[in-house]
């Protein structure tokens, strides 16, 4: 019965979401006020259905309801209940119906907090979320329904993969569709300006919030896919490029791109074309990202559904979403007027560089990505491109980027002096020095790349604070003078301190890992001894446990770090129902580094295949990425940037230092 | 000539759908490429073990009974996800499977099969990609079947997955004992 609810509850909201799409547009189109009112209600009514629908899916789930074949499928009777949960959005069908839940949710937060924004623009855009859910719930009902039935029910299920079965895991996928998603925001409202042919300051300044939320959630959430990655597939790696992680990075390149340029829109009216692209582009990578996984065309150990049957029907839609956009983009951007001119050297040419070089980052992400692909098709079967290519072209486009942000922000608007910001920075100049002089002697004979990495990453984060520095004029003006301005700044400037300087901080740990860590293998018996980084560990032995829905040969290990025995305890599962093995590797932390220890395999003679890591600054990989997503929270709470801040900016009289 | 500018993504966009809709429509399986090597005497190999694991990988071991060689890589993301299928089968079916271990460093790959099991007879070391070139190797992952004489009956571009080893690969080999 509940399933049926949900079922229904889904076509009710396709029908919903065909009156959201089409009634405004036509109101908006007459100037018809009643019409475009319609966008209001449909927006919650769709929320509320989906809500249901997804409650059902949820209920059936957590009773382990096996009639129903998706949670035959995906749960097991045993399974703990938080994976359960999970489980729900651990498969193919789940996974959509969770990105529409987040597309409505979306729509709502837009029907209530917009109340500032012209109505026809607002009839416009919920009417463009409308379609995107049209189109997505049509897919849904058509290829991919989660409450089919089976008949007879099966006594148990065949429970979700236990690679999945994680804590890291059960929030990566809300938070990266959250992320995806969230540029919808961005693709109504460009497709929107499109429409009424108008892009303006104040347009710019709606889509900024949500462009940030939608980047928030999409750094959250790649920050913990790479966590999980690194304790749960067991071999100390962080970042594979893998077409997955890609598909999440691509929309993250442009994102972040979209971002700095809907700013220039923002403050000096001109690049509009560019960020009205950039919004398309970011939200077609999206739905890439959606669907890359889901059609099956790339192979990868996300693939969770692997399903080429539902490919045509994905790129139907992916043509005509995207394929409609840019061919109105072609219509109308040449329309739009830019305003401002700019020198090359300007705070504008800085975010220009950005642009271009995050922009090709993403291109040459896209290629490496789908090279496979255009290999498929030219005959060539299915590859796997590897880190080699895209080290070999990612890393050069990464290292004019970090080295130009710091820079930038210390550039005028219009016409900048790049010899006297540069200037400016010498202080992060000598504390980048001090650094790489620091990691020499730390780490004798330490690689230069490695050096150029850690210079990188200490220019970013001190070229950051130095910038908020010279905002507050410190050490220029009297102390407590440089106190006042700090408390008057707006919340915006330290948003982009935190994001810079955390870029920084991350960078640090890929670096640090990538270029500093140490591994060996041993075999060890119990109550042998070996040595990682200096530091002593003992293995005692290993024992069975026995988890909820899983057997585990437990291994005890004892390190000595800094002093302090420590005792780390990896596993090595198998869950009977799904027949497939797991590694859980055991990690200790410090601020510095992580000692990192997975089991290997039994030898006959009883002893055991032991690998060991130091991974030097690691977990600054996350603390970095955590601090970037705090900018991004902290830039939202910024009065200017609050969701539904009226079209004129009442602005404090007394504003000392221009934002940003 | 300004409007093309601002066609330019749009046209970009219809050139790529069209690229990647051609196999979809017409219904393709890509991994069914021919290979040329099909009923051909498996190309002369000879590839240094990984240290300390044995002998490597040679012509010579083929031949006498129906046999894999797959080629993997510790890179590759694909070759774990066929890696289980591959254990079943050299565990469950009784298959001999030599592997080729293509463009990765030797300790790499010994950490790799440490973590993920060993199915695998003999592995041939070939970090250079040599004996890529003799076989024809696109990409890894690539498995192919070689029968009792020696010759190669079949290859399959991409992860075995379970139902490709269900019904591509286990008849063949049935059909070829």
């Amino acid at each position: 019965m509940i399933p049926e609810l949900g079922h229904f509850a889904l076509i009710l909201a396709l029908l919903v979401a065909a009156v959201q799409a089409v009634v405004p547009l036509v109101g908006a189109w007459r100037g018809h006020g009643g019409m475009m009112a319609v966008a209001r209600p449909a927006a919650f009514v769709q929320l509320t259905l989906v809500a249901i629908a997804f409650a059902a899916l949820t209920y059936a789930y957590l009773v382990s309801d096996f009639s129903v074949l998706n949670v035959v499928e995906n749960s097991h009777s045993a399974k703990p209940w938080l994976y359960k949960l999970t489980g729900v959005w651990g498969n193919h069908e789940g996974s959509m119906l969770l990105w529409i839940l987040m597309l409505a949710l979306f729509g709502a937060m837009v029907a209530g907090f917009g109340r500032n924004l012209p109505v026809s623009l607002k009839a416009r855009v919920l009417a463009i979320q409308g379609l995107i859910g049209l189109g997505f719930l049509l897919f849904i009902l058509a290829t991919s329904n989660p409450f089919l039935r089976v008949d007879p029910a099966p006594l148990d299920g065949n429970d979700l993969n236990p690679l999945l079965q994680d804590p890291g895991l059960a929030f990566h996928p809300p938070m990266l569709y959250f992320g995806y998603v969230g540029f919808s925001m961005a693709f109504s409202f460009a497709i929107a300006a499109l429409i009424e042919g108008r892009v303006d300051a104040a347009w710019a300044r709606w889509v900024r919030p949500w462009t940030l939320v939608a980047w928030c959630g999409l750094t959250a959430g790649i920050a913990l896919g790479s966590w999980w990655a690194y304790y749960e597939l067991g071999w100390g790696g962080w970042w594979f490029w893998d077409p997955v992680e890609n598909a999440s990075f691509m929309p993250w390149l442009t994102g972040t791109a979209l971002l700095h340029s809907a700013m220039v829109v923002e403050k000096r009216d001109t690049l509009k074309s560019w960020t009205i692209l950039l919004a398309i582009v970011t939200f077609g990578l999206s739905l890439l990202g959606t669907f890359l996984v889901r059609s099956g065309v790339l192979t990868s150990v996300h693939a969770f559904a692997v399903d080429p049957a539902r490919g045509l029907f994905i790129l139907i839609l992916l043509a005509l979403t995207v394929g409609g956009a840019l061919t109105l983009f072609a219509v109308r951007a040449p329309r739009l007027r830019g305003g401002g001119l700019f020198a090359p050297i300007s705070r504008e040419g800085g975010l220009v560089l950005n642009n271009l070089l995050l922009s090709t980052a993403a291109l040459t992400v896209f290629l490496g990505t789908l090279y496979p692909l255009f290999m498929e098709v030219a005959g060539g079967g299915r590859i796997s491109v590897g880190p080699p290519y895209f080290n070999a072209v990612f890393l050069p486009l990464a290292i004019p980027l970090v080295a130009a942000m710091a820079v930038g922000p210390l550039l005028a608007w219009k016409r900048a002096d790049l010899a006297g910001a540069l200037g400016r920075l010498w202080a992060a100049a000598l504390a980048t020095a001090i650094v790489v002089l620091a990691s020499l002697f730390l780490v004798s004979g330490a690689p230069v790349f490695a050096l150029v990495g850690i210079a990188l990453a200490a220019w970013a984060f001190f070229g950051a604070l130095v910038e908020l520095a010279e905002r507050v004029r410190l050490f220029r003006v009297p102390l407590g003078a440089s106190w006042q301005r700090l408390k008057g700044l707006p919340r915006s400037a330290f948003g982009l301190t935190l994001a810079h300087a955390g870029l920084g901080i991350a960078i640090a740990g890929m670096v640090g890992t990538e270029m500093f860590k140490e591994e060996t293998v041993v075999l060890m018996a119990p109550g042998d001894s070996t040595e990682i980084a200096g530091m002593p560990v003992t293995f005692e032995g290993v024992s069975r446990v026995e988890g909820p829905n899983y057997l585990a040969d437990q291994g005890r290990l004892t390190a000595v770090v800094d002093g302090e025995a420590v005792t780390l305890l990896p596993e090595k599962r198998f869950y009977p129902v799904a027949a497939m093995p797991t590694t859980e590797a055991a990690i200790h932390t410090t601020w510095f580094y992580d000692v990192y220890v997975a089991l290997g395999e039994p030898r006959e003679d009883g002893r055991w295949s032991v690998r060991l890591w130091h991974h030097p600054l690691v977990p600054w990989i996350w603390i970095g990425a955590a601090t970037m997503v705090a900018g991004g929270l902290v830039s939202l709470s910024d009065r200017r940037l609050r969701v539904g801040v009226p079209a004129k900016r009442r602005q404090p009289s007394a504003q000392p230092a221009p934002a940003e | 000539m300004r409007w093309f500018l601002y066609a330019l993504p749009g046209l970009a966009f219809a050139a790529l759908i069209v690229w990647v809709a051609i196999p979809l429509v017409r219904g393709d399986d890509p991994s069914d490429l021919p290979s040329a090597l099909i009923d051909q005497a498996a190309p002369a190999t000879d590839l240094p073990g990984l240290p300390g694991r044995g002998p490597g990988f040679t012509t010579a071991d083929l031949g006498g009974e129906v046999m894999l060689v797959n080629v993997f890589a510790s890179w590759c993301v694909p070759c774990l996800a066929e890696h289980p299928v591959l254990t079943r089968l050299a565990a469950e079916e009784g298959l001999t499977i030599h592997a080729i271990n293509y463009r990765d460093a030797p300790d790499d790959a010994l950490a790799w099969l440490g973590r993920h099991g060993d199915p695998f007879a003999r592995i041939g070391s070939d970090p250079e990609g040599r004996a890529g070139i003799d076989w024809g190797i696109t990409g890894v992952p690539e498995t192919f079947v070689i029968d009792a004489a020696g010759r190669v009956r079949f290859r399959f571009a991409g992860p075995v997955m379970p139902e490709i080893a269900a019904e591509r690969i286990l008849p063949l080999v049935e059909a070829l004992r």
